[in-house]
């Protein structure tokens, strides 16, 4: 049934969660480290295993899964409806300043960091 | 009339919310393909969803945008931190462990590299700009990570709360740019592959902007960028009240 995917990726959801909160308690921050992460590398895991050993999920547990990720970008175009936009343009010129070269040197640095670190064969695929 | 459609708006919030997050997408896609930019469509739903937000912010002061009007208020349980983790986790359905593997290395570096470069960024500027206690360049250089190490560096440091507002904003300014900007300089930087997201996730890291930018961009590479992204406030939260802060001090304290 379709309710056996999103009560998997719950599982996964509070796992991960539980994780990533027992991280931050053990480094002395609070809050959820890489709690998303750790569930999305154990759904990964649980879904290649199952393949692995030739018994993928059942299709409606799988569509139950499809559903959840295709809502996904309405939900971000909601949780951009309720971003503190104001607070971005009223934050003056440090704000945006700091906030934006960040950014923009952020991403100016991907290519070179992708390029310095993967292995060779990479460029096959790109 | 309209009380009674606002009662209803008030009761089934969270469907009103799925109604007209339907209605902005349909406008979005409408319009990206009449401008025959199909791919530009939730590119244009999440700006669109930006400037509602603002709209909102100014008509009610508030901090969550439109969530903050009551017949809107499901917006902010769609739009939440809950859905969207429930969301993104999906995402990862379908990821293939060897890409995993190939791209592992490259995004713990980026990881590490992404926060100490937004820091440092981020410090920089609040130098220039005339603040020289280490405490508020430090908190402003947390800000430039993430809007939620900038007010735990802040808070771990004491900083006023003043140069936390400013933090915060300067995260603020950081997660929404990276929703606009990243669909236009996705070809550029070449965002389109596996290993290109979990180093884009792990350079910006903040959660909102890696998603929605990742989302306007290519679907398939959410849960790559996602991945990484989701330990770079915790490493910034780590980092940037402790060693990170001792070398500011070093520097100009």
């Amino acid at each position: 049934m379709e309710i056996y995917g999103f009560g998997l990726v719950g599982l996964c959801m509070f796992i991960g969660t539980f994780l990533g909160r027992s991280l931050g308690v053990a480094l002395g921050i609070s809050g959820n480290v890489g709690g998303v992460g750790f569930a999305m590398l154990l759904l990964v895991a649980i879904t290649n295993y199952l393949e692995g050993k030739g018994r993928p999920l059942h299709e409606r547990t799988q569509n139950g899964i499809r559903l959840l990720s295709a809502l996904y970008i309405p939900i971000i175009v909601a949780m951009a409806a309720r971003q503190n936009v104001v607070a971005a343009f009223e934050g003056g010129a440090v704000a945006f300043l700091a906030g934006g070269l960040a950014t923009i040197g952020a991403m100016l640095c991907i290519p070179f960091i992708t390029k310095l670190t993967s292995p060779k064969k990479d460029k096959e695929a790109a | 009339m309209l009380s009674l459609i606002q009662g209803i708006f008030t009761s089934y919030g969270l469907v009103g919310a799925f109604l007209l997050v339907a209605i902005i997408m349909l406008i979005s896609y409408t319009f990206a393909s009449s401008i025959k930019q199909k791919r530009m469509g939730s590119a244009i739903a999440i700006i669109l969803g930006l400037v509602i937000a603002y709209v909102a912010g100014k008509y009610t002061g508030g901090t969550s945008g439109v969530a903050d009007i009551a017949v809107f208020s499901g917006f902010g349980l769609l739009g939440g931190g809950m859905m969207r983790d429930f969301a993104i986790i999906s995402t990862a359905f379908g990821v293939k462990v060897e890409n995993l593997k190939k791209a592992g290395i490259p995004g713990s570096i980026a990881l590490v590299f992404g926060v100490i470069f937004s820091f440092i960024v981020g410090s920089i500027i609040a130098y220039l700009l005339g603040y020289t206690d280490p405490v508020d360049v430090a908190t402003i250089g947390g800000g430039a990570v993430t809007f939620i190490v900038g007010p735990v560096t802040g808070g771990a440091l004491g900083a006023s709360s003043e140069v936390i507002a400013l933090s915060i904003a300067a995260g603020v300014v950081k997660s929404i740019l990276t929703m606009i900007i990243t669909p236009f300089i996705a070809p550029i930087i070449k965002l389109d592959n596996p290993t290109a997201a979990m180093v884009y996730g792990g350079m910006i890291g903040t959660t909102s902007g890696v998603a929605g930018g990742l989302a306007a961009t290519d679907p398939k590479l959410i849960p790559y960028g996602a991945m990484t992204a989701t330990f770079y406030t915790g490493l910034g939260s780590l980092l940037c009240p402790s060693v990170l802060f001792v070398l500011v001090r070093a520097l100009i304290g």
